[in-house]
């Protein structure tokens, strides 16, 4: 209990001294697991409202995969991503391993199928009728997915929140394709990770609160912007 | 009428795009981004370290890691895995420098081919640990295997790493002297974890286990394990640094590895692993060895 207590003040004492070492960390996991959210929507959105809107043979099997993506272990696409950067691997002349540009694209992994099947229930929960109403009005194609999406605001933002958390809470990934190299790709699940094995039990319960006050403070940021009264 | 509903549409989406659009193009910015930097000296700057989590847990590469990157201009990536995942990372030719503690394994390694130049860094000791209570009454053995032996027979708590790590192999090597084998018993459990996370379940758990005398100085405070066995040769923890073999992949960087090698055993490094530890423990937490022969330390 008292662990917890000197994790707590020590959380605050490194976050109003400005510790700079600290400050990095942060910047990096919120820079690593921002980009990764951001290419996951862009892959994700688009993917999603097709899925829901369209009809192939094939599509439910699709959509099978994306959800099954959904809780896709940080794990497997660790080891999978790692070993595709390996030098021996076929990526392995980018020399991406243990970079923060390997952990984007592990963590945009994981991100991309929550955000894709949390799009494609959003997409699918509006009223099929109001895609005819929009059209019969005169719309084109894309002001429809436009107006759609519009409508659908409220989970699709809620997608954005998932993918964000999926993304900057992993660990398994992060430490194996960034390899939680000081000043390079410790971020702070990693860092709250060697911290316990070293047993700074309270510097690893201080570096949580901080994960829990970042993912507050995007997640209220977002919130504000999903709850916003439309001025109509 | 529809434009004006299309110029609304933006009003709740800008703010997050321009949030995005923020952090992308910071992180497009950001300097260690890529892992090519054209400013340091040499024209590869960056060195892979496959080393032991032992290594890492202690401290001691924080301290050394700044002082050969200033010298150099090379940049040091620190990759901290068991000494059995070293070996194979070098194996592969994954990394291009090693500084494990495995003697056998290395020997093995350097007989295939897959590293070179293998030199003696500096040495610390395993000592055996053990709940206070004693369960198995191993206090003042004569020898680990002696206390290994008097565990078994108790059938009393182990906690193995199991995780192929230095200390994981030399543990199975004490066993097999004994010439008996804990896996599978009920009181000999593995974590498949680092140094820390198993001294961490030892102590939990009031089971003995076998740890390095670095992280063990360094995690005494929060512990309640006390040192049952020590000062035994078989319980040496001998640090080699090796180079991969640079033939294995032109990706290797030769020059970094030879240039890190050559630090770890410089005069200057030696006496900074010397000194490393002791204002905090009273005593340093490895031993230089370098230049020494490997059969004389511990006498």
């Amino acid at each position: 209990m008292d662990l917890i207590v000197e994790g707590i003040s020590r959380a605050l004492v490194l976050l109003f001294t400005g510790d700079a070492e600290l400050w990095r960390v942060i910047g990096l996991s919120l820079l690593v697991s921002g980009t990764a959210t951001l290419l996951s929507l862009l892959v994700g959105i688009p993917t999603g409202t097709f899925l829901a809107l369209t009809d192939f043979p094939g599509r439910r099997i699709v959509v099978s995969l994306v959800n099954t993506g959904m809780g896709l272990p940080p794990i497997v696409v660790g080891l999978f991503v790692t070993i595709l950067l390996w030098r021996s691997g076929p990526l392995g002349g980018l020399r991406l391993l243990y970079t923060p540009a390997a952990m984007v694209i592990a963590q945009c992994v994981i991100a991309t199928p929550i955000v894709t099947g949390l799009t494609l229930a959003a997409m699918q929960a509006l009223n099929p009728k109001l895609r005819l109403q929009i059209l019969a009005l005169g719309a084109t194609r894309l002001q429809m997915l436009w107006l759609l999406m519009r409508e659908a605001r409220l989970p699709l933002l809620a997608a954005v929140m998932a993918g964000f958390g999926g993304a900057v809470s992993e660990v398994g990934a992060s430490i194996m394709v960034g390899g939680n190299i000081p000043g390079q790709t410790r971020v702070l699940t990693t860092a709250t990770v060697m911290e316990t094995s070293r047993g700074n039990f309270a510097m690893a319960i201080a570096l949580s609160l901080v994960l829990l006050w970042l993912m507050l403070c995007v997640n209220a940021f977002l919130t504000v912007i999903q709850q916003r009264r439309r001025p109509l | 009428m529809k434009r004006e509903v299309l110029i609304n549409c933006g009003h709740w989406f800008s703010p997050l795009a321009f949030a995005l659009l923020a952090i992308f193009t910071s992180a497009c910015s950001a300097s260690p981004w890529m892992s090519a930097s054209a400013s340091s000296r040499p024209s590869d700057p960056e060195v892979l370290l496959a080393t032991t989590t032992s290594i890492q847990d202690s401290g001691l590469l924080d301290v050394l890691l700044p002082v050969f990157e200033e010298r150099t201009g090379y940049v040091v990536k620190p990759i901290a895995v068991g000494s059995g995942q070293a070996l194979v990372l070098g194996e592969r030719g994954e990394v291009d420098v090693l500084l494990v503690h495995s003697p056998d394994a290395e020997v093995a390694f350097i007989a295939a081919g897959h590293g070179v130049d293998r030199r003696l860094v500096m040495h610390n000791a395993f000592v055996l640990l053990g709940p206070p209570a004693d369960p198995a009454g191993i206090k003042g053995a004569r020898s680990a295997v002696e206390a290994f032996e008097r565990i078994a027979q108790a059938g009393a708590l182990f906690i193995s790493r199991g995780d192929g790590s230095g200390t994981d192999v030399l543990e199975k090597k004490l066993w097999t002297r004994l010439g008996y084998v804990p896996l599978g018993q009920s009181w000999y459990q593995e974590t498949g974890q680092g140094m820390g996370a198993t001294l961490n379940v030892a102590d939990e758990k009031r089971g003995y286990t076998l740890a390095d005398h670095g992280t063990y100085l360094a995690r005494k405070k929060g512990l309640t394990l006390e040192i049952m066995v020590e000062e035994d040769r078989a319980l040496l923890n001998v640090y080699h640094v090796i180079r991969v073999n640079p033939d294995k992949s032109p990706r290797i960087n030769a020059a970094g590895a030879r240039a890190f090698a050559d630090f770890m055993v410089a005069p200057d490094t030696q006496a900074l692993i010397g000194e490393f530890g002791v204002n905090q423990f009273g005593e340093p937490l490895f031993i230089p060895d370098a230049g020494k022969r490997e059969e004389a330390l511990g006498e």
